[in-house]
């Protein structure tokens, strides 16, 4: 159980070698407010308190469990009834339970929850678009677990009084918008069916096409009164308040060329990559590329070594045909990856400024309000690396501003 | 005709004679030994003397708050020179040059995946910690090559940055860039060095590195007073670099390397020299 599974401060182990925990019971502690606690998937004891391999590629801390088998809860696990507990209280039981964005961000909930007072939120936006290609996990849950979903909605109408709720599904997924269509027959929740095209997963262009409305430059949504929430952080929000169960498992679409079966998987979070293409039938040859997330957005791994996080939201396998191995050639100035850009900015000419090192040029051409999509270097004929081009700059420019 | 040489030329006196009473009037006097002494400096720029550029090293020696030997790429003859104009002793110090202490290339030390992300070491080692198993070995991407001003690196064929010592002037400028802390400043006398940067322990540098030190204290046995080894790292003495010399053959992985002898893998600095800088974008 890697401690870094969320943007923000990673945990701090609590528990420690030989000690024996509970299903749910809480192994990491929140450090400061952008953080959530981490909880145990299974019963079992704690085997070691160390660096492990972690998705991002570097040794990370973890705490190791071997589990038990016996899967036995944790004591003091209480369901709370929403309708009599304060917006505060639920928001305090979601940071409990550790609840972060499912999509793949993972950005603790709890802090979108908690908008300062003079931001009035009057929109909750459910994002159920499927962020990346490849990935169906969010489709299957909103088809065999709305209940959940809905309960979820519940709760966060409690906390945000008379609020409209709207979820977006792309059009591509016609039995989910009828499914949840019937479902919200006579309610107050809108389902919108969406234009089907990427990147319409991430939350500031979801928003314009649901609202209308557009989120400023280096703004957040909460300032136009806008709270977006994936359908699966939604349904986990339901388990932590309804049942008062914290986030262990998640839904996760296993893929890919290389795989036997493909399949959407109920997981305990931390199970390490190769249980998963276990659970499909195996390899059916070595995979080329191992990708964590979706095929634009997620993470390549070295090796199916390394454990599941909150924020996988697939585990996606390709052969080497599969994968486009081009050395990187010169800009032609075609201009494709500025027609791609969702964010309207300008790939090429953030890019060249970076390999200048001129990141003040990087900067006024807007390179912060990068939303890492991919579509860039996707649609680049000349496979110049322009999202790492634009993340090295955009980290550079944020340790250039800590460091004054 | 004769309006327009009029008008023009009274433009032209009026503003000759501005400008020769602002010359006279608001004239800067400068120490005429701060320009001598800007006339003997290489002109780098490069900052190695902790001041901006060679003007304000020029500065800062009339001023007498600088000794003239913090100019690395001048060396003693420009040291000597200043040292003249000013009329003051000069303290000779030691010439440095940076050394690379690595020789894991492309061939000899392993990686974990094919990068084929942007030529630049410090992206790279963002993306899980570089290509490399080392977590301490050259990347060979070239981010110090950039930085020299001299231009004394160049990345080999297999990729590796070599440094040329005839041409490197120890200013230093190549050292905080690297992300992987792997290039070192040492004595331009001492040709012997142990070329690894890997802390890790002996078992774990065999499987990925042919030529990275592995701790075995061999060299530290053959000669105790010119090497040190510090968690599974030996290190020359450099006091003692002479006769570290006699431990070079002794080496089981062949990473203490006489500089005198050439370059690491035998190759000459020639060798055949990818481009580094790709103009695309």
């Amino acid at each position: 159980m890697p401690l870094a599974q969320h943007i923000g401060a990673p945990a701090s182990a609590c528990v420690e070698v030989g000690d024996k925990v509970g299903r749910g019971q809480v192994i990491g502690a929140a450090k400061g407010f952008v953080s959530v606690p981490i909880h145990a998937p299974t019963s079992g004891e704690i085997v070691a308190v160390e660096a492990r391999p972690h998705p991002s590629g570097n040794p990370l801390p973890a705490v190791v469990l071997r589990a038990d088998g016996e899967d036995r809860w944790v004591d003091g696990l209480e369901p709370l009834d929403p309708a009599t507990l304060d917006p505060d209280d639920i928001i305090e039981q979601i940071r409990l339970s550790g609840i972060v964005g499912m999509g793949g961000a993972t950005f603790p909930a709890h802090v979108k929850l908690s908008p300062p007072p003079e931001k009035k939120i009057n929109t909750l936006i459910l994002n159920g678009v499927e962020c990346e290609p490849y990935l169906t996990a969010d489709h299957r849950l909103m088809l065999e677990e709305t209940d959940r979903i809905l309960e979820g909605i519940a709760v966060l109408q409690r906390v945000f009084p008379g609020i409209n709720a709207a979820i977006g599904i792309e059009a591509n997924k016609p039995d989910a918008i009828a499914h949840l269509q019937a479902r919200c027959v006579g309610g107050d929740v809108d389902v919108v069916p969406l234009e089907v095209k990427y990147p319409q997963g991430a939350e500031k262009q979801l928003i314009k096409a649901i609202t209308g409305r557009e989120v400023p430059s280096g703004g957040l949504p909460m300032d136009i009164g806008v709270v977006v929430q994936n359908v699966g952080t939604v349904a986990a929000i339901a388990d932590a308040v309804v049942r008062g169960l914290p986030l262990i498992e998640r839904v996760c679409t296993v893929t890919g060329p290389a795989i036997n079966e493909s399949k959407n998987l109920r997981i305990r979070i931390g199970m390490p990559l190769s249980h998963l293409v276990d659970a499909c039938g195996g390899l059916k040859e070595d995979p080329a590329k191992i990708i964590m997330g979706g095929p634009m957005m997620g993470t390549t791994q070295i090796a199916l070594d390394v454990p599941t996080t909150r924020g996988t939201s697939g585990l996606l396998l390709l052969r080497e045909q599969d994968v486009v191995l081009q050395a990187e050639g010169p800009c032609i100035r075609c201009a494709r990856c500025v027609q791609a850009c969702p964010a309207y900015l300008l790939p090429t000419t953030i890019a060249a400024y970076t390999r200048l090192d001129r990141f003040e040029e990087a900067e006024q051409y807007r390179a912060l309000d990068c939303i890492e999509c991919g579509c860039c270097s996707y649609s680049c004929p000349s496979a110049i690396p322009l999202v790492q081009t634009i993340r090295f700059a955009k980290s550079t420019i944020l340790a250039r501003k800590r460091s004054g | 005709m004769l309006a327009a040489i009029l008008s023009l030329g009274s433009i032209g006196l009026t503003a000759a004679v501005a400008l020769g009473f602002a010359a006279k009037k608001f004239a800067v006097e400068v120490d005429p030994r701060e320009l001598a002494i800007l006339e003997v400096l290489p002109s780098a720029n490069c900052g190695a003397c902790g001041y901006p550029g060679c003007a304000g090293y020029a500065k800062a020696l009339v001023a007498g708050k600088v000794n003239p030997n913090q100019c690395p790429p001048g060396g003693a003859e420009v040291a000597e020179k200043i040292a003249n104009i000013l009329g003051v002793e000069v303290i000779f110090t030691e010439p440095e040059v940076a050394v690379v202490m690595c020789q894991g290339d492309n061939q000899k030390a392993r990686n974990k995946f094919r990068y084929l992300g942007l030529i630049d070491c410090i992206a790279a080692q963002k993306l899980a910690g570089g290509p490399k198993v080392c977590p301490s070995g050259c990347l060979g991407l070239g981010t110090c090559v950039r930085a020299c001003l001299f231009g004394a690196i160049e990345i080999t064929a297999e990729g590796l940055a070599v440094i040329n010592r005839e041409k490197c002037t120890g200013c230093g400028q190549c050292v905080p860039v690297c992300p992987r802390q792997v290039i070192h400043m040492a004595p331009l006398s001492s040709a012997v060095h142990v070329l690894c940067n890997s802390h890790d322990k002996g078992a774990y540098v065999r499987k990925y590195c042919q030529v990275g030190c592995i701790g075995c204290q061999i060299c530290k046995k053959t000669v105790p007073e010119a090497y040190q080894v510090e968690s599974f790292l030996a290190k020359v003495v450099y006091e003692h670099s002479e006769e570290a010399v006699a431990a070079v053959a002794k080496c089981p992985t062949h990473c203490i390397r006489d500089f005198t002898e050439g370059y690491p893998d035998g190759s000459t600095f020639a060798a055949s020299i990818v481009p580094v800088k790709s103009d695309a974008a």
